[in-house]
């Protein structure tokens, strides 16, 4: 179910302003990859474009080529469409879709493009989907509630159920956990080291605590200055970089010099 | 302007600065008494109109049915106020909801097509030229409907009756003036399309970027994204706009007035002339030669539409009201 991806001299480019440069990088399959690094230094726009979403913003181009197991994901035959369907993701702020319940916003992947679900399995779906997400329990006597009645932390677990719930290989996470508070936190971190059995996870945070409890991996990217692009500094085991890191800037960010 | 750039004058320290705020404590109370003043003069000209309506359309409403057959011209014998005025409404909600259900789709095609298909510049023309239809006169529309809508629209009809003609709606026979309520209806639905896609068209760029996201990153192609995320938090939206719509086509005179040939009947036959007609357009035809209880008689139909209208605006603004809830805002 999950896959590796591998990501070769990637530039983004929003019109002719280069956000990101140079990023070469390989994503192992059902692992936790975080990416760490000051606001405005590409990593959430890099994250994005492993399933296409920067497109969103008219502009927004790359060249370079990201490859999941060994198909370019910017190929000339490839709908962004199926990218995504492949490469769920979860955002920044909770966004279920407020005029659904709870039961829909879960099966609102699987109902997209007219896909028939019987009854019988869309219930087992959703109970597989929530339970994935460690929401079942708290919601199983209320999926026809709206799902902006959750609290923030609840939203985000149904976001990560709706993303499951199409069964992706990869699962992007953009800072998922920064709009929470610390309980809410502390269920979305153990709920992805679950996840990391089944599926390959790119999470970005800017929370260097987060990354050293929750990946296996992790890359530091950094800026030089305004109007400069984003560059991908180094990329290394969790525990590597948050001790012995090669390079001064990451030691730096590590341990709270800047940024 | 100038005051803005000028140097900080030398003064006294308190002094100046104290009856700086002085004035400046004035300005505000008079900005409030103009705002509250804007507010009750609303107030007062909503009260003055139903005033005015209500002492004007008394004579007529308590009349007996003898005394306004003696006096209006056209009024059938034995008939209470209420039931002579029924056709009219009925002609009035036949035509405006015939409009509506011509303008709702049309504007909503349009409004999505401006929020989230057509490239930003060809975006931006195209709301101007919808915004410069609500700038063009109804006795243009008039006009229009006459000269060129209605015998164009000759063939659809006798198309509509002759395949549909089991429908109610299109039941024959079809007039060949084309001055009917069909054509009155695409007029009036060109003439409330402005409003209800500039209505629309906000409602559907407000629609929350995140929950664009939400949808896209799942899978979903435009379509579905405008689907799942952009519709139902429109929805309410759309329906306020729509009923904004239909207030103003219950209202329309005009354009009603020059094309439809009128008729006194509970039909729904559309496509044949002397069926229906509207109130105001009515009103319009038969004021200049109206005096004594048939002016009282006319205003209280005026009433009728007024009462109608007021009813329309209140329900939108209801829906708006609830809409709040399942703004996504939490």
């Amino acid at each position: 179910m999950a896959q590796r991806i591998d990501v070769k001299d990637l530039n983004i480019y929003y019109g002719d302003f280069l956000a990101v440069q140079d990023v070469s990088m390989t994503i192992d399959p059902k692992s936790v990859t975080a990416f760490i690094g000051p606001s405005g230094c590409g990593k959430s726009t890099f994250l994005r474009t492993l399933n296409r979403m920067h497109e969103v913003i008219p502009g927004a181009r790359v060249e370079g080529t990201v490859e999941m197991e060994g198909v370019d994901l910017y190929g000339d035959d490839i709908d962004p469409v199926a990218v995504r369907r492949n490469v769920g993701m979860v955002f920044q702020r909770p966004n279920p879709f407020p005029t659904m319940s709870i039961r829909d916003n879960v099966l609102a992947g699987v109902r997209l493009n007219n896909r028939r679900i019987s009854k019988a399995d869309a219930e087992e779906l959703v109970e597989g989907s929530l339970r994935g997400a460690n929401l079942w329990n708290e919601v199983k006597d209320r999926l026809d509630r709206p799902g902006s009645g959750l609290s923030g932390g609840q939203q985000q677990r149904l976001c990560i159920a709706r993303a499951i719930a199409v069964k992706p290989q990869v699962l992007l996470m953009d800072e998922p956990c920064s709009a929470l508070d610390p309980i809410s936190t502390l269920a979305i971190e153990d709920l992805i080291g679950e996840l990391k059995q089944d599926y390959t996870i790119v999470i970005v945070t800017h929370n260097m605590q987060q990354a050293a409890r929750v990946s296996d991996r992790t890359a530091f990217f950094n800026i030089a200055g305004t109007g400069k692009p984003g560059r991908l500094i180094e990329m290394n085991e969790t525990s590597t970089i948050f001790s012995t890191p090669s390079e001064q800037a990451t030691e730096d960010y590590v341990s709270g010099r800047f940024g | 302007m100038t005051t803005t750039v000028s140097p900080p004058p030398q003064r006294v320290p308190g002094r100046p600065r104290r009856r700086k705020r002085t004035t400046d404590r004035g300005f505000n109370r008079a900005f409030r008494w103009i705002a509250v003043g804007a507010g009750v003069l609303i107030l007062a000209v909503l009260a003055a109109v139903a005033v005015f309506l209500l002492q004007q359309a008394w004579p007529a409403l308590t009349a007996g049915s003898d005394e306004l057959a003696a006096s209006v011209p056209r009024y059938p014998e034995d008939t209470s106020l209420l039931e002579y005025v029924g056709p009219l409404v009925f002609g009035t909600l036949l035509a405006a909801a015939l409009a509506l259900a011509i303008a709702t789709p049309v504007a909503m095609g349009i409004a999505l097509f401006i929020s989230h298909y057509a490239p930003r510049r060809l975006s931006q023309l195209l709301g101007y030229l919808v915004d410069l239809l609500a700038a063009v006169p109804s006795v243009i529309y008039g006009l229009w409907g006459i000269y060129v809508l209605g015998p164009a629209a000759l063939p659809v009809w006798e198309w509509l009756s002759s395949w549909f003609g089991w429908f109610p709606l299109f039941a024959g026979p079809v007039s060949p003036t084309s001055r009917v309520l069909a054509t009155v209806a695409v007029v009036l639905a060109v003439m409330i399309l402005p409003i209800i896609t500039a209505v629309a068209r906000e409602v559907f760029l407000q629609t929350p970027k995140l929950h664009e996201e939400a949808a896209l990153a799942l899978g979903a192609t435009r379509w579905e994204m405008v689907r799942t995320a952009v519709l139902p938090f429109g929805r309410s939206g759309v329906i306020s706009a729509a009923m904004l719509g239909l207030g103003r086509a219950l209202g329309e005179t005009m354009a009603v007035l020059m094309i439809l040939s009128p008729g006194f009947l509970y039909s729904f036959k559309i496509l044949d002339s002397a069926q229906q007609q509207t109130i105001a357009a009515y009103i319009a035809l038969d004021f200049p030669e109206a005096s004594g209880l048939a002016v009282n008689t006319l205003i209280a139909t005026g009433l009728v539409l007024f009462v109608i209208t007021l009813a329309v605006n209140m329900a939108a603004r209801a829906i708006v009201a609830r809409r709040k809830d399942f703004s996504g805002a939490n």
